[in-house]
């Protein structure tokens, strides 16, 4: 402190509060994001706390790990992860081994617009009612089942709901459009001069791809597919009214739903859900970390 | 761009073609399936229906009470866009503008709702909710469609409101505009595309969002999705042709805001905007 | 040197034509490049320079005529067919592999040993003079550094022909002229055959063994620099090599050698660069340096100044006459400007020529 002026009061005792918030960087602009943290706080983290914690007070007593024991001792329960991984993941890779290809082709059309909001369809509409389209258009007497029919292809019907493939094709009409959109936006985000220089040094397409493209695009494959495997993880009304719940569809959120809403008990059901996210979590953690070996920076050509 | 010329290339362009034609055909033949159905009087074992009639928009508008369901979805959606509009603008605003401690572990905050489907974070939600007597209410409804509505408009707002230069505002204010000035006559204008097309994106998601209504929604708080969840689900209490004249009903509604949207956006900004930002 | 350029004898356009729907942007070119030459394609942007590199480089197919290879014709080859080295613009090195491995990547592609490889890649960076920078990222390295990673990318493949899309422009002032040298400097150490495209003059008239000017998709002249710019074929190319001042006016007298303007009212004469007839219109061409402040007389016109720069070893002023023509001149000493002074040129100074007009196919 300076001995020759007094000082005030407030530099006493150091910088007031408001500078003190001030020097990181906390002011009347910043003041706004309070309203929806604390939104977030409540309706997010609040809930996703109080379920973990829930999930290890069993609703018929017995100890804390209660719920999770029963989940993986009862085939009933625990069968559900592999009924749906087995549907998620190979609906994931499929959409996606379409998507690359697909989204190539048509970085090169001049009228995308028209193709990406008729893909834009499927995702708006939402999967209550390509469930319900598709019960009526792959059933028995659908125009389907018809046209195969029609063309020779088969003599019976192919039966294509209530069963693993009803929710299939559900996951891959939603699906694709999703999976497809994300991949053409990074696709489209590499520098075509990139692949004219390949071209110019004597890479020819197939080798432009396997050495320009793919390494530049790995990472957002790799996040392409996680959300898109997140995506079909969490199936839930398609599984319900185009597959067999009681059977080969029966998956995890269905388990979860109910054990919340058939038996009320929301412990078990929180325990479920957490089961889910951790089930998800660890696919995209597996995936993300293997993105570590990849390249990650700009795909626009270096400059500067 | 570099087209080649071979054969092997011309042939796996049509393959490409084929697969992307395949899908589509089969997309319109699914919707259109819904509509053939939704007028048919008749249509059991045949191509096209026996007959063609409206009646059945009579018989769902009265049996699904969809003047009701209809009334309460745009009210819930209504509410949706209001509150999500404010709370992520403004929050957007602090979050483009300044840089804060913390402020990484809250921009990760509101990733995750964008990125954890709604059943998983559905039902503990659903579970608190029923806890505080919210759930079956058109408040609990709004709350819970909130959760991804609010991160989303954030998203998308940022890097909206990070283009527009803040010296624009220093220069407001030098020359004399208050805070509350400065929003309505700078601000405002030039947020407003952005603004507009993020609810307009954030409306068509709440028409469609399907899990979280169906989580946390009582007899009197249904969107018109979920009631058409209850309908598909008793199949065979009504008549098909009923259920498919509501699934139009509900296609024409999404579809017109969809419209709509698409004037403001790019498709695949609804599928890129909000979840391209972990990606760097 | 033994990174060997493949032998041949010319590159030859044959009547090269490349549309985009309606709009022909390039019609007709020809052009007989000879081993070893530098030659610039120089005009304003959408000229039809770079489709013209893009054309020979295979990324844009031509729609009309042929490009031969001695007698091979390579218009129908695919790039990665045609083995020339290109240098983009914004110098597209592949971001997630290394200045090695950038450098390599053409020598991958054909299958060539690791060991030869990296002899070969040691030897191009060598002559970039890029060593011990060979295993940063492009994302790491200086534009000039990038630049030069493109050069050697290109070259190490030994190509018959390399092709420069405006490679200088993305550098600042100081370091275009560096590499401008070391551009020249490669190509003579090399022995190469390169098309340099650019719209700097600057460039061309210091790079180029000969320069093509470009407009409209068209080729204008063809000429060594010192041709081009002493004897411009065309109005637009002499704008481009720097005649400013452009005199509209109306042919008087037609003499021999000398042909007599008049241009609002004062005689002008000069050099005809174009078949020009009694009483149509025309242009004189002069540069500001040819134009001097001096007493009224013969070739002179009465101006008005209007500005007057001062820079450095001389002023740079600008001018009007009584009917509205702007000229730009130079001076030793200030001129106050509102002050009416002669402006005067030499009448071998003055070329002429038809209405810009005419003369366009």
């Amino acid at each position: 402190m300076d001995a020759l002026a007094p000082a005030p009061a407030a530099t006493l005792h150091g910088p007031s509060l408001r500078q003190r918030f001030a020097a990181r960087g906390f002011d009347a602009v910043t003041l706004l994001v309070v309203p929806a943290a604390i939104f977030s706080l409540l309706l997010f983290v609040y809930p996703f706390a109080f379920g973990f914690i829930l999930s290890f007070t069993p609703k018929a007593g017995g100890d804390w790990l209660a719920n999770y024991r029963r989940f993986f001792s009862d085939a009933f329960l625990y069968d559900t992860i592999a009924k749906t991984l087995w549907l998620a993941v190979p609906v994931t890779l499929l959409n996606l081994l379409l998507a690359v290809p697909i989204a190539f082709r048509v970085r090169l059309m001049r009228h995308q617009r028209l193709l990406t909001t008729i893909l834009v369809l499927p995702i708006t509409l939402g999967t209550v009612l390509v469930a319900e389209g598709l019960l009526n258009y792959l059933g028995p007497q659908g125009w389907f089942n018809r046209t195969l029919m029609t063309i020779g292809l088969i003599s019976e019907p192919l039966k294509l709901v209530h069963n693993y493939w009803g929710v299939f094709a559900s996951l891959v009409i939603t699906g694709f459009p999703f999976t497809f959109l994300l991949t053409l936006s990074y696709v489209t985000g590499i520098d075509p001069a990139l692949e004219q220089a390949g071209a110019t040094l004597g890479a020819s397409s197939w080798q432009r791809f396997r050495y320009i493209y793919l390494p530049l695009l790995m990472p957002g494959f790799a996040i392409t597919f996680c959300l898109s495997f997140v995506q079909a993880f969490s199936v839930f009304p398609s599984a319900v009214l185009l597959g067999a719940p009681a059977g080969p569809t029966r998956v995890i959120s269905i388990a979860a739903y109910q054990a919340a809403f058939e038996e009320y008990d929301y412990s078990m059901a929180s325990a479920v859900a957490m089961i889910m996210g951790f089930v998800q979590l660890g696919i995209v953690v597996a995936v993300l970390a293997s993105r570590g070996l990849f390249y990650r920076g700009p795909a626009s050509g270096a400059k500067g | 761009m570099i087209r080649d010329t071979t054969l092997a290339a011309k042939l796996w362009a049509v393959a490409i073609w084929a697969i992307v034609i395949f899908f589509v055909l089969n997309l319109f033949a699914m919707i259109g399936t819904v509509v053939t159905s939704s007028f048919a009087t008749r249509w059991l074992g045949t191509w096209l229906p026996a007959g063609w009639t409206t009646r059945w928009y009579d018989s769902a508008w009265s049996e699904f009470q969809l003047g009701d369901v209809l009334l309460v979805t745009f009210q819930i959606v209504g509410a949706v866009v209001l509150i999500s509009g404010i709370l992520g603008v403004t929050a957007a605003y602090a979050l483009a503008r300044r840089d804060f401690m913390g402020k990484r572990l809250l921009v990760l905050l509101f990733l995750l709702p964008l990125l954890i489907p709604p059943i998983t974070f559905g039902i503990p939600l659903a579970t608190v909710l029923y806890q505080t007597g919210l759930a079956g209410t058109f408040w609990g409804v709004v709350a819970a469609n909130l959760v991804p509505t609010v991160p989303f408009v954030i998203l998308v707002m940022i890097p909206f409101i990070e283009q527009i230069d803040p010296k624009i505002e220093a220069a407001a204010r030098v020359f004399g505009a208050n805070t509350f000035k400065l929003f309505i006559h700078v601000l405002l204008p030039l947020l407003l595309p952005g603004i507009l097309a993020a609810l307009l994106l954030v409306l068509v998601r709440t028409i469609a969002m399907f899990e979280l209504t169906f989580l946390v929604a009582g007899p009197t708080s249904q969107t018109l999705v979920v009631a058409l969840y209850y309908a598909v689900f008793a199949a065979g209490v009504r008549a098909v042709q009923s259920i498919d004249a509501m699934a139009v009903i509900y296609m024409v509604t999404t579809l017109v805001w969809l419209i709509i949207a698409l004037r403001f956006v790019n498709p695949t900004q609804i599928v890129t905007r909000a979840k391209q930002q972990p990606a760097h | 040197m033994t990174i060997a350029l493949s032998q041949f004898e010319e590159v030859r356009l044959d009547r090269v034509s490349r549309d985009f729907g309606a709009l022909n942007a390039l019609r007709d070119v020809s052009l007989t490049i000879k081993r070893r030459e530098f030659i610039a394609l120089l005009g304003p942007s959408g000229c039809g320079k770079s489709t013209t590199l893009n054309c020979i480089a295979g990324l844009l197919p031509v729609t009309g005529g042929a490009i031969w290879l001695d007698n091979s014709r390579v218009d129908t080859l695919r790039p990665e067919e045609r083995g020339f080295g290109m240098v983009f613009q914004n110098y597209a090195l592949f971001p997630h592999l290394n200045v090695r491995q950038n450098i390599g990547f053409g020598l991958k592609m054909r299958g060539v040993p690791k060991a030869e490889i990296d002899r070969k890649v040691d030897e191009a960076l060598g002559l970039v003079r890029l060593h011990g920078q060979e295993n940063k990222l492009p994302g790491q390295l200086s534009g000039g550094q990038q630049q030069r990673v493109a050069i050697a990318r290109a070259i190490v493949i030994e190509p018959p022909l390399v092709l420069m899309d405006e490679p200088l422009s993305n550098l600042d002032a100081k370091l275009r002229l560096e590499m401008r040298a070391e551009i020249r400097r490669i190509h003579n150490e090399l022995g190469a055959t390169t098309i340099y495209v650019t719209h700097d003059q600057d460039e061309a008239l210091s790079l180029a063994d000969r320069i093509v000017v470009l407009r409209d998709g068209v080729v204008r002249q063809v000429g060594t620099p010192k041709e081009l710019y002493e004897e411009p074929a065309h109005l637009d190319v002499a704008d481009f090599m720097g005649f400013r001042n452009k005199l509209r006016g109306r042919v008087v007298a037609n003499e021999s050698d000398r042909i007599i303007l008049d241009v609002e009212g004062a005689k002008i004469s000069g050099v005809a660069r174009e078949g020009l007839s009694l009483g149509s219109a025309a242009y004189a061409a002069i540069r500001p340096d040819d134009l001097e402040v001096g007493e009224p007389g013969s070739n002179t016109l009465a101006v008005k100044v209007d500005t007057m720069e001062y820079r450095g070893r001389e002023f740079v002023g600008t001018a009007h006459t009584a009917g509205g023509l702007d000229l730009v001149f130079r001076s030793h000493h200030a001129v106050e400007p509102g002050a009416n002074i002669h402006l005067r040129a030499a009448d071998e100074r003055v070329l002429v020529f038809a209405d810009a007009i005419r003369g366009r196919n």
